[in-house]
């Protein structure tokens, strides 16, 4: 005799249960606090604001901290979070111009006004396990150099002054916000990068790579990145003028790409553009590489079948919270569709051994 | 604006639309059948039924048209106020409401062939609102039914144009009926 | 009640749901875009449901859910949960009982009546999708009502197997115009598609939902030497006895002995409380005692 299995809520009770007390591990090693995280995993905070789209670093690492240092789970929280926030209104576009640059290098001009400067970057540390950090982490105080004041121009602005560079010029439309309206296609350049700068850095970078292998090369030089912080400003209308309203960190990063031009039109480099929050360089550089082979058509480039130049590919499957979501779903019960392919095989099974029967005693 | 502009909407939001909306949509999936709807207050002459339709559906995203019978500084103030749903002319509009007669129904978008769903909905509202009169059927219909509509041809010349064409929300007072282009009429 | 918003979303956020609900009934079978939202539970996991029935529940609804038939399996109790925090409804098992249903997998064996709302979960809701992978052109295909491929894909099947090879998500054309994918279901269930209730479906990662108002035309797509055939496990019930109920098949021991039960878990208990019995089952009372 058979009893059905019941216990659905009982068992998801259990489980979740299970999980705090993992998540917490072993209580007789200290408790992280979110302020650990933030500090001291800055760049995993950095990542879940950039795909979390929520540029709010305490957020981040909580999230990093419930989720047990699974970044993807840790983007997926301020994701869903972020959906129930009210929105007060849009900010004026950040002005990077103004940045107060952290790190500043461009590969194509030795020096250039405003100069190299290197920045907290791992770039030169020699990969090598530092064991000091796992006696006592205390370092000690970095050196403080001379800061320039004023602001630092772009590298891109001294070929644009030359028309060497593809001009870009500035749109007066609010362009489509992807987080409110669905993704249609083909999508305009602006769509195009809201959806890269959340996209997924692994995905994006494996894309960018792709197009240095070959697969739609475009030859990118940096011209310029550069990580630093941004305020963001805000017009209210009823007083005439903005008012600042926060300062947030970003990574920006502009490639100059092979060049285009005909018989009518005197050649001129191309741009690629990345964007990101926080200190991301790896994401940024990659987003440029991506956006410049997205824009094959608008460049009247050939179509030449690559992953990084579809952008119907690259948009609908970069966003890692789609992603893993329908991905790991194939781990739900499917036993009422399993079923129905056991009973059409068994049929196919069938049928095909009576003709083989029927064609062996002929 | 004036106060009066300021009154007649839902009292407890999220759960008078929910409400109004189940009634929407019943009369959406079963043309001709008669739902009526209640609490919403709007300025003269708007009925309460396209009144509640209005504060359901509309907000900043649904551009709308008034057609004249609708076009009174009262009424604009209180769609402004409720769901800030911009003016909008015929060619543009994703809902319009107004008398029938008022309605340039040949310049309200219908879809694209690709998005038969960008098409405009109308509210149309009407004197009387009775299960009498042009006969429909098609999805949402059983067998057939009946419809007190304000014309036949019109609605047939829509049904035409399937996948594209017009939806319309019919009311009175406080009656609330809908025809999609889905619907045969005879 | 909680600090929520009713059923979750704000409110602007069901009011688009709702306008693309409208237009799914004015354009039965055809998918409408919509701005889904990053809900907290994973994509793939019910999210375009789930946002349907936020826009669709009212606080009067009992509501039911099910997951491969059955309102115990885990995701089912989740998504239940879900709208007992955020909306306060009520809930039930009973398919008679409920106002608003939300299914993944499965259309219940009881006929539903005219004044119930199924919501189905759709993981991928374009029926061409498999056969061509771009939007763009789907959405093409669809505008021209150019299905050829889809009879070529399912003939193919016919000339390889002897028959068509599809056995769940079986395509249907909805009034004589739109291809639709009806969900995962088994195609045991394509029949019931025609019904007197509100069919409504929610993919939120692919950002569509759609709809067949009451009494729309539903047709299984075939050919006329192949008729289409709804199938289940040739088994009664081992529970309930019931011969017109789709099956579950459970390994039940080591020697791989199978036994079959109602996947749709309301008919059965239903069934057995009326006294049916079937080869392997007890008495209900015995089994809840």
């Amino acid at each position: 005799m058979y009893v059905a299995v019941k216990g659905g809520e009982r068992a998801i009770d259990n489980a979740h249960a299970w999980l705090a007390e993992e998540r917490r591990g072993d209580t007789s090693v200290n408790e992280l606090s979110v302020a650990q995280i933030r500090e001291q995993l800055a760049l995993a905070v950095n990542r879940v604001m950039a795909e979390g789209s929520l540029y709010d670093p305490d957020l981040a690492a909580l999230a990093i901290k419930q989720a047990r240092g699974d970044l993807i789970e840790a983007i997926f929280l301020i994701r869903a979070y972020r959906t129930t926030l009210p929105r007060f209104c849009g900010s004026n576009p950040i002005q990077t111009e103004g940045m107060k640059c952290d790190r500043r290098v461009s590969a194509t001009f030795k020096d250039a006004p405003g100069g190299q400067v290197l920045g907290p970057t791992f770039d030169y540390t020699h990969r090598l396990l530092d064991f000091k950090l796992a006696a006592d982490g205390e370092v000690a105080e970095a050196p403080i150099g001379n800061t320039t004041e004023g602001p630092t121009p772009h590298i891109m602005s001294f070929l644009d002054r030359e028309e060497l560079i593809q001009s870009e010029p500035i749109g007066e439309e609010t362009p489509a916000d992807l987080t409110r309206t669905p993704l249609e296609l083909p999508a305009s350049r602006a769509l195009r990068l809201q959806s890269l700068t959340r996209a997924d850095e692994g995905f994006i970078l494996g894309m960018a790579y792709s197009t240095q292998r070959g697969y739609a090369r475009n030859h990118a030089f940096v011209a310029e990145l550069r990580i630093g912080a941004v305020v963001v400003e805000m017009n209210i209308p009823e007083l005439g003028f903005s008012i600042e309203i926060g300062e947030i960190t970003v990574t920006e990063c502009e490639t100059v790409n092979q060049f285009t031009g005909s018989k009518t039109e005197p050649p001129q480099f191309t741009r690629g553009y990345g964007l990101v929050f926080g200190m991301t360089e790896r994401k940024a550089i990659s987003m440029a590489l991506v956006d410049r082979a997205l824009r094959w058509k608008e460049l009247g480039e050939d179509d030449l079948g690559a992953p990084a130049q579809d952008e119907e590919f690259v948009l609908y499957h970069s966003d890692n919270i789609q992603a893993t979501g329908f991905l790991e779903h194939i781990k739900l019960p499917h036993y009422v569709d399993f079923q129905s392919e056991l009973e059409l095989i068994r049929k196919l099974r069938r049928e095909a051994q009576t003709n083989i029967a029927q064609e062996a005693a002929q | 604006m004036q106060t009066h502009c300021l009154e007649g909407g839902f009292l407890n939001q999220p759960i008078d639309a929910s409400h109004a909306f189940r009634a929407i949509m019943i009369a959406m999936a079963r043309p001709g059948e008669i739902s009526v709807v209640a609490g919403v207050k709007p300025p003269e002459p708007m009925s309460t039924a396209a009144g509640t339709v209005l504060l359901t559906l509309c907000d900043p995203e649904t551009p709308l048209f008034l057609a004249p019978s609708h076009d009174t500084p009262q009424i604009r103030d209180w769609i402004t106020f409720y769901t800030g749903a911009p003016f909008t002319v015929a060619e543009h509009a994703i809902f319009a409401i107004g008398a029938w007669d008022q309605l340039p129904l040949a310049v309200f978008p219908c879809g694209t062939a690709e998005y038969p769903d960008r098409s405009t909905t109308l509210i149309v509202e009407l004197p009387t609102l009775t299960s009498s009169g042009a006969m429909l059927s098609g999805p949402g219909i059983k067998d057939q039914t009946e419809l007190s509509l304000p014309g036949t041809k019109i609605f047939q010349d829509n049904a035409r144009l399937f996948p594209l064409g017009l939806d319309f929300i019919f009311t009175c007072g406080g009656c609330i009926a809908a025809l999609p282009r889905t619907t045969r009429v005879s | 009640m909680s600090d929520y918003n009713f059923a979750y979303l704000d409110e602007q956020t069901k009011r688009m749901i709702r306008r693309a609900i409208l237009k799914g009934l004015a354009i039965p079978g055809y998918q409408v875009p919509f701005a889904s939202r990053e809900m907290p539970m994973p994509y793939g996991w019910g999210t375009g449901g789930v946002q349907v029935s936020a826009a669709v529940l009212t606080p009067d609804d009992t509501f039911k859910v099910i997951d491969q038939g059955a309102d115990d399996t885990t995701n089912a109790v989740s998504i239940r949960r879900f709208f007992q925090k955020t909306a306060g409804i009520a809930v039930t098992e009973a398919t008679a009982d409920a106002s608003v249903i939300q299914t993944r997998h499965r259309i219940p064996e009881q006929v539903l009546r005219s004044d119930q709302i199924i919501v189905y979960q759709v993981p991928i809701p374009e029926p061409l999708r498999f056969l061509e992978p771009s939007e763009v052109e789907t959405r093409k295909m669809h505008s021209l009502e150019e299905y050829g491929l889809m009879h070529v894909k399912l003939y193919e099947d016919i000339s390889q197997h002897g028959d068509i090879a599809t056995a769940y998500a079986y395509p249907v054309k909805v009034e004589g115009r739109y291809v639709m994918d009806p969900s995962p279901i088994p195609k045991f269930d394509n029949p019931k598609l025609e019904m007197a209730g509100i069919q409504l479906f929610g993919a939120g990662r692919e950002q569509r939902i759609y709809a067949i108002p009451p009494y729309t035309k539903v047709v299984s797509l075939d050919f006329e030497d192949y008729p289409f055939q709804p199938t289940k496990a040739d088994h009664a019930c081992d529970l309930c006895a019931a011969t017109d109920s789709y099956l579950d098949e459970l390994i039940v021991d080591d020697e791989g002995s199978r036994m079959f039960m109602c996947s749709d878990t309301d008919y059965c208990s239903t069934r057995r409380k009326q006294g049916h019995n079937g080869a392997q089952g007890v008495p209900y009372a015995e089994d809840a005692a």
